[in-house]
């Protein structure tokens, strides 16, 4: 394996996979994932009908504590995304999934995104990652997951017959934090009025949560009549106005740059170079906004194949861990409690800006110590094979004579697997 | 207790080839007897559901599906003299209250104006009007260094450590963290064969040998508590602190944090969670401390506060002016600081938030001041830009 293969099967992939043979030419193999349809399998597709269906169950018929219709979803679902993560033959392309699925957080902090988390990652985001941006938010912006997380399914224009005769009104949520997070970011200046504006504007984007089909609904009983004013482009009323308003964020010059900055953080470096980020965010503005376009940009940038910029988030470790490590098929890892031992739930980041893409937020003392020692925990996988083989699966050219030497002089094969885990080397992707 | 205390002997011999201040952590002496905690109350705590001005008039017109009950009703306010009372939910603060160890400072916010948590967070814990790189409690930890001979130490708790407490270039790195862990721990000649492999890597190196430094001592001092079963809730982690902090050479600050305020619907459901949290985890704190209590001064403070009307899914959206709290031994308490901006017409921010008329700073300022000791110069370079910020006088108790 060459140095360019090992490289990009970690930084641009999700690690190399024990058995799979390493690309012959990296560049093309990552371009080609782009080109392809998503191939993995994955079992029953998550849908967020089911998650609606599964809510209203469990609030006609209470669970015990625990025991809920929607834990058993998360439960599923999670371990079916990160089982997938582990399998994958085209890992570019799901780490393009996991990457947008945290830009667009949906979170466990509300407990009802428990039954929708898994099917908004499959229906709102892994359709969109090579697709237009514009369309991505659209998805998201209806689905049932975001609009009970950032609670837009229940404001309600003040004015509008519903508003008038309930006496409820908005909500704010989703409206600031789709322009913080999402879109234009702050650096766009924005105003308190722009963000009370685009509320107005989403009133009515609510759940069907009785009858079918389930899923999103606009409901023009409870939307704001009249235009409005977002950052000086007037919207018409009803469900247009909103799609237009998504459209015309989506392709805002300050969404391109909030972007390409993002995704060169991901792919590139911690703190993104001005020149990279200009490269990136000229493709999404002259494409508007093609989001496989600007990722074969990303393969593009000589930047992206300097070795050892990015540190592993709990999430990758784990999944570079077990692609290494490639457990048997009958007996799955505890995955979701071991994210959770590492400080990264899934699907449970604390708060809409999603998990940090830095190495100072992930390697605190006691972060590191954890890891220590869940590797300890999970080395003994290993079985009775040879962890000098793995390394080199793992690490192909990046493999240290360092790490190597300790590894050979390590006590046992859990030992030098550990060390393996623990090694700088395996830190970084 | 044999093998634990011979690991972390064995750990700090082997840290001693990389050059970390405060890896006395466990042994050295402290220049200061005094305890400084902060709890950061991520989120926005609504203000005016924790300490509700229940005797102004405009009160009831803006949410009157948020206030609780009356003081001496069911599930009523908890007084604080007539003009505001306390959320029920904060019984045991309103005990410290009523024992002269609990200060409220109302309708106080930082500088920040705009809205967002994420922004206002970063600038709430680096202390200043703009992004920087370290946080104001660290410091602070530089500062009292300065003024004594090296030896203060810092303790962020439950985690990653905080901007808060995290070192910028040329700040302090005296700044441990622990939290309750539930791995199977590799036995110290693997630990120590991986700090070799990251001991030249200015990432991982460092932090795996602070790490190995915070588990022997967070073994050594807590024993017992670790097996608790609520280890992981945020009054477990204050007791551990607590702990901690009332070890003679232990450390004098501490950091935590507790989310859950973010509350834009069913607040008056949403809120008792977080608020019963806080009650018994100052509550902890203050158990674990012992009698080092009466030397301890812990602010509580968000990021900004909520709007002052309901909104439409009897929630509250962002806003502006909040509360803070001072508890603990050291602080003269019992009294409810406010320069009451009013609720009425005309008397709110943009006609959406509880106005601020007291800084944080000078909050802050007040209590390191004169808790600490830090002087004004100390103080300005703790939070840049600060001069304006008058501070509060008189927050400590004398003799």
């Amino acid at each position: 394996m060459d140095q360019r293969a090992a490289h990009a099967l970690s930084r641009f992939g999700l690690g190399p996979a024990s058995g799979d043979p390493p690309p012959a030419d990296a560049a093309a193999w990552l371009l080609d994932q782009l080109r392809r349809p998503d191939s993995t399998q994955s079992g029953a597709p998550a849908s967020a009908a089911e998650g609606l269906t599964a809510l209203r169950a469990d609030q006609t018929d209470k669970p015990p504590p625990g025991e809920s219709r929607a834990r058993a979803l998360y439960r599923a679902q999670g371990l079916a995304a990160v089982g997938r993560a582990v399998a994958t033959r085209m890992p570019f392309r799901e780490r393009l999934v996991w990457f947008w699925t945290n830009h667009f957080t949906v979170s466990l902090r509300r407990g009802q995104c428990a039954a929708l988390a898994g099917a908004f990652v499959q229906e709102a985001i892994r359709p969109h990652v090579t697709g237009r941006f514009q369309d991505m938010l659209l998805a998201v912006l209806r689905h049932p997951a975001m609009l009970i997380y950032l609670d837009n399914a229940g404001s309600i224009g003040p004015n509008s017959l519903g508003g008038l005769r309930s006496q409820r009104g908005l909500n704010e949520n989703l409206a600031r934090e789709c322009l913080e997070l999402h879109t234009v970011s702050p650096g766009a200046g924005y105003t308190q009025a722009d963000v009370t504006s685009f509320a107005r504007i989403l009133t009515g984007w609510s759940i069907e949560r009785t009858a079918e089909p389930l899923g999103f609904v606009f409901r023009p009983r409870v939307h704001e009549p009249g235009e409005h004013t977002l950052m000086g482009r007037t919207f018409p009323e009803g469900e247009a106005g909103g799609i237009e308003a998504a459209r015309f964020l989506a392709n805002h010059p300050a969404t391109h740059r909030f972007l390409a900055t993002k995704l060169v953080r991901h792919f590139v470096a911690d703190t993104p170079s001005p020149a990279a980020v200009r490269v990136i965010e000229g493709i999404l503005r002259d494409t508007s906004g093609d989001l496989g376009a600007a990722a074969a940009g990303l393969v593009g940038l000589p930047e992206a194949w300097v070795p050892g910029t990015k540190f592993r988030t709990p999430l990758d470790l784990v999944v570079a861990s077990f692609r290494v490590l490639d457990p048997p098929p009958d007996a799955t890892p505890p995955f979701l409690a071991i994210l959770s031992g590492l400080g990264q739930p899934l699907w449970t980041a604390p708060a809409p800006n999603g998990w940090p893409d830095i190495a100072a937020d992930w390697s605190g003392p006691e972060a590191m110590m954890r890891r220590i020692d869940w590797a300890f925990a999970v080395s003994p996988r290993i079985g009775d094979r040879d962890p000098i083989g793995l390394a080199e699966v793992a690490l192909g050219p990046l493999f240290r004579p360092k790490t190597h030497e300790a590894m050979v002089q390590a006590g046992s094969r859990r030992e030098a697997m550990t060390l393996l885990l623990t090694s700088p080397e395996f830190q970084r992707r | 207790m044999m093998p634990i205390i011979s690991r972390r002997t064995a750990l700090l011999g082997l840290s001693g080839a990389i050059a970390v201040r405060g890896a006395s952590l466990a042994v050295a002496a402290a220049p200061t007897d005094r305890r400084f905690v902060v709890v950061i109350l991520r989120g926005a705590m609504d203000g005016l559901s924790a300490v509700v001005p229940y005797g102004d008039p405009g009160l009831m017109a803006l949410r009157p599906a948020l206030v609780p009950p009356q003081p001496g009703q069911d599930k009523g306010l908890l007084d604080l003299g007539g003009m505001f009372g306390l959320h029920p939910a904060l019984s045991r603060s309103h005990a410290r209250y009523q024992a002269n160890e609990l200060l409220i400072v109302h309708a106080v916010a930082g500088p920040y104006r705009a809205r967002s948590h994420f922004e206002a967070q970063d600038y709430l814990e680096s202390g200043a009007d703009h992004r920087m790189t370290s946080g104001w409690l660290n410091r602070v930890v530089a500062a009292l260094n300065v003024s004594s001979s090296g030896q203060a130490h810092a303790i962020a708790i439950g985690g990653p450590v905080p901007l808060l407490l995290r070192g910028g270039p040329g700040a302090s790195k005296d700044v441990a963290n622990w939290a309750p862990h539930g791995f199977a721990e590799p036995q110290p000649a693997l630990y120590q064969a991986i700090l070799s492999l990251n001991q030249n890597d200015k990432v991982t190196g460092p932090a795996i040998v602070a790490g190995l430094r915070d588990r022997g001592f967070g073994h050594k001092v807590l024993g017992e508590s670790e097996k608790d079963k609520a280890r992981f809730g945020f009054p477990a982690l204050a007791r551990a602190a607590g702990a901690m902090l009332r070890a003679p050479d232990g450390p004098r600050i501490a950091a935590m944090e507790l989310g859950g305020w973010d509350t834009h619907t069913a607040q008056i459901d949403r809120m008792v969670g977080p608020l019963t949290q806080l009650d018994a985890g100052l509550d902890a704190l203050r158990d674990g401390l012992g009698e080092a209590w009466k030397q301890t001064a812990v602010l509580a403070m968000t990021e900004f506060g909520r709007t002052a009307r309901m909104n439409g899914t009897q929630g509250t959206d962002h806003g502006t002016a909040t509360v803070a709290f001072l508890a603990g031994g050291a602080v003269a308490g019992g009294r409810v600081i406010a320069n009451w901006p009013g609720l009425g017409r005309g008397q709110l921010l943009e006609d959406r938030d509880l106005a601020p008329t007291t800084d944080l700073r000078s909050v802050a300022r007040g209590i390191l001041g004169a808790h600490l000791g830090l002087a004004p110069t100390a103080l300005t370079a703790v939070f840049p830009g600060s001069e304006g910020a008058q501070t509060l006088r008189n927050l400590v108790r004398t003799g």
